[in-house]
């Protein structure tokens, strides 16, 4: 082992690569972090503290490409299908953040749990033809400790009202922060209408923790980095890892090659280029993936690795996303605070009427998402959609589309399909001449009609609520592409949840890992990102991702956690 | 001829743009137009990133001192070599060099701005409006970019050039950046005990 540069190297420093290296350093071990993007998150030195980048700006995050990747020079492609040809678009496509932190950089942090069936949904609601509906190797159960675990670490505010909340071995590390105005009147409507809503499990502090302060709700949150440190995830995993002197994080280091035994059968290190394209290599014990379930397969099909299931790249899945949308006569603030406060599941599960629905359509089931009560960005983004003309100052005044408007934001199950995938595209390359990730997408007839059947529940939720008119509208959109070319959403998925693309599985000729995050077919190689998802569950992620990350470290080390029970308040 | 940055347009260019920009974003009783807010300076900066060290392309943070704590908005971040070969290519297009064209060869902004001003007319700032907006129509791509920026300028953050004062936030009473101050939990849950200033007559705002 004397030969080695480190116990683990990290491919990824988003909340996968973070957790990893949190765990690993925690246990002892040495750990090295390559990011491809940028480090605006926190000084590399001791005490490691912030570096004060981030701030209340739109066109820095928004418009300017800060948190990279720069569609110019790290360009995706997208296609709905091969009738598409080799791509509809090219640049901006789902592109999470590349630097240091990763997504969980410019998240607003809702961090709630799947449930139970979302592990065994095959076993739970059986097959629907044209999709790859599949259970988890793991179920809730051995998943808890984790969890628990890690919304300590990450520090999540929360409630315990949620009815269809999965059982708890501890309670939320804080109380939740303050409730956004507009919430406070779309959750009434809800209740009115029979549903659930309650407050959003949220990585951002209520109160100070780990010694980083309460948010003070300035209300630029979404796709932002924190300007106070109030967000937990990643900044404190990264800080306490480096604190143990155990990890190094080399930022603009952009990994190319996954190094092997001669037999390709045991991993053995990477090869990666630094900020001035120099190879270098860092040789490990153990090598893992966590650059996010677009990039991880990618590097894989680059590497022509780990792929003996011809699986890799294959079954992704985003979050379909439902928005109703509704315009209220009075002003919603939705520019103070959190961008979202309170969510309902109520759509997850469904109820007499949803299986009436599915029935109707020749589904066996069908499953909605979690519910986000929000708000809309800022007056930049606001102002490109009213188009030029004089009416632009006083649309901008009357602000029907940011500060009279509420949005409810449907994270609807998507289900596997083998032909969703990432591949490589076969012309476009990325700026050191490699190959760029292409996305062929098109939602299943369950997402369409799944989305049919709940838009005009939440529009009638909102008229309830006040609005004077709604609509709904779907990402990616299904009717009249024409129409969304110039839409903020665009053409292709606008969810930043990516999913699928390395299976887990018990089988290694239907999946790409092992129940514990290894693959397969490769020794010493794992997974610790959303790639490994085997179904997209209707739950944001993060949470879920980084608990899976935390089993896999642990796993490895030999470190399990001691199974759970529930806890009563 | 009014505040100039001059760091990459040229005078008369300068000039156009300003008309341009409220044409496609014209002033009202309340809301400045987007030239008169400073939309010309907001592309010239943009155009001539490159012509300051570091590039005034990333604003710095974490507080604009608008709100207290020390400004640093001001401080702009030196970029990456990454980000550097994006926004060259973008700002200054790919002009034949082997790096910048890996997807084929790109025309960037100061090049779009260059030909689309000067396509406009000697005479696009005397002409009637109705006329003005005719000869923007006949380039849509160019009108397009020239838009994006107008709402940019008016609404993005004034250190970038545009929203001179803050007016564009003003007039739709919007707050700006908060931080440090953030909100009170009462100012996010009860807003209407906390009343909003409402927004005012142009020539009271500036």
């Amino acid at each position: 082992m004397t030969d080695l540069d480190c116990d683990l190297v990290i491919v990824g420093s988003g909340p996968g690569g973070s957790t990893v290296a949190d765990v690993a350093t925690a246990h002892g071990r040495t750990v090295i972090v390559l990011e491809k993007g940028r480090n605006h998150l926190l000084s590399l030195e001791p005490p490691f503290a912030g570096l004060g980048r981030f701030g209340n700006d739109e066109l820095k995050f928004f418009e300017r490409h800060f948190l990279g990747p720069d569609p110019l020079t790290e360009p995706r492609t997208y296609r709905r299908s091969e009738a598409d040809g080799d791509r509809l678009l090219t640049g901006h496509v789902n592109s999470l953040p590349s630097t240091v932190g990763g997504g969980g950089t410019h998240a607003d942090a809702k961090l709630p749990r799947f449930r139970q069936r979302d592990f065994h949904l095959a076993s739970d609601l059986g097959p629907i033809e044209g999709a790859d509906v599949a259970d988890w190797p793991i179920s809730y159960d051995e998943l808890e400790p984790y969890y628990a675990e890690t919304e300590r670490l990450l520090g999540v505010a929360g409630e315990e009202t949620n009815p269809f909340a999965e059982w708890r071995s501890s309670p939320f590390p804080m109380p939740p922060g303050a409730d956004m105005y507009g919430s406070l009147i779309s959750a009434a409507a809800c209740e009115r209408a029979g549903y659930h809503p309650y407050r959003a499990p949220s990585g951002v502090n209520s109160v100070e923790y780990d010694g980083r302060p309460a948010c003070n709700n300035c209300g630029f949150c979404g796709a932002m980095g924190c300007a106070i440190e109030a967000k937990g995830d990643p900044v404190a995993l990264l800080r306490r890892a480096l604190r143990t002197g155990r990890c190094q994080i080399r930022p603009e280091s952009y990994v190319t090659t996954i190094t092997t035994t001669a037999d390709g059968k045991r991993a053995t290190g990477v090869r990666y280029l630094d900020a001035d394209r120099v190879q270098r290599e860092v040789r490990a014990g153990t090598v893992v993936l966590a650059c996010g379930a677009f990039e991880t397969p990618r590097l894989l099909l680059l590497n022509d690795l780990a792929n003996s299931s011809g699986l890799v790249g294959r079954n992704l899945t985003f979050h379909f996303q439902t928005m109703s949308v509704g315009s209220f006569p009075f002003p919603l603030y939705g520019e103070r605070g959190r961008c979202v406060t309170h969510v309902h599941d109520d759509f997850i599960d469904g109820d007499d009427t949803s299986m009436q629905a599915a029935r109707a359509a020749g589904l066996p089931w069908l499953r909605g998402g979690l519910t986000e009560h929000g708000a809309a960005a800022g007056p930049v983004l606001e102002s490109k959609t009213y188009g030029p003309g004089a009416h632009h100052g006083a649309s901008m005044r009357d602000s029907a589309l940011r500060r009279k408007m509420w949005v409810f934001t449907m994270q609807q199950e998507d289900l596997a399909q083998a032909s969703n995938r990432i591949d490589l595209d076969p012309t476009v390359t990325d700026a050191w001449g490699l190959p760029s990730g292409r996305v062929t997408y098109s939602p299943h007839r369950h997402e369409l009609v799944t989305s049919d059947h709940y838009a005009p529940i939440m529009e009638a939720i909102l008229r309830d609520a006040g609005a004077t008119w709604a609509f709904s509208t779907t990402s990616p959109p299904v009717r009249d592409l024409e129409l969304h070319v110039d839409s903020p959403l665009g053409l292709a998925p606008a969810s930043y949840h990516i999913m699928g693309t390395c299976r887990m599985g018990s089988d290694p000729t239907t999946s790409v890992v092992d129940p514990q995050g290894r693959f397969w077919d490769v020794d010493g190689l794992m997974c610790a990102d959303s790639s490994v998802f085997a179904t997209s569950a209707g739950y944001n992620p993060t949470m879920t991702l980084a608990s899976l990350a935390h089993r896999t470290a642990s796993l490895l080390l030999d470190e399990p956690l001691a199974p759970t029970v529930p806890y009563r308040p | 001829m009014e505040h100039r940055i001059g760091a990459w347009l040229t005078e008369s260019e300068h000039a156009t743009l300003r008309v341009v920009m409220d044409v496609l974003v014209p002033n009202d009783e309340i809301s400045p137009g987007a030239g008169e807010a400073g939309a010309a300076d907001y592309v010239d900066l943009l155009l001539g990133a490159f012509s300051f060290e570091p590039p005034r392309l990333f604003a710095g943070g974490p507080f604009s001192g608008r709100q207290g704590g020390e400004a640093g908005f001001d401080q702009w971040l030196a970029l990456g070599a990454l980000d550097e070969l994006g926004w060259r290519i973008r700002i200054e297009g790919s002009n034949g060099l082997a790096d910048r064209e890996f997807n084929g060869p790109v025309v960037g902004w100061q090049q779009q701005y260059r030909s689309g001003l000067a396509a406009l007319g000697a005479d696009f700032c005397e002409s009637p409006v109705d006329e003005q907006r005719r000869r923007l129509d006949t380039d849509p791509e160019f009108a397009r970019l020239a838009f994006e920026h107008a709402c940019e300028s008016l609404y993005g953050d004034p250190v970038y050039g545009g929203n001179r004062n803050g007016s564009g936030w003003v007039a739709i009473g919007f707050d700006g950046d908060t931080q440090p101050r953030g909100w009170t939990d009462d100012e996010v849950s009860s807003p209407a005990a906390i009343p909003v200033a409402a927004p005012r007559a142009r020539d009271s705002a500036r």
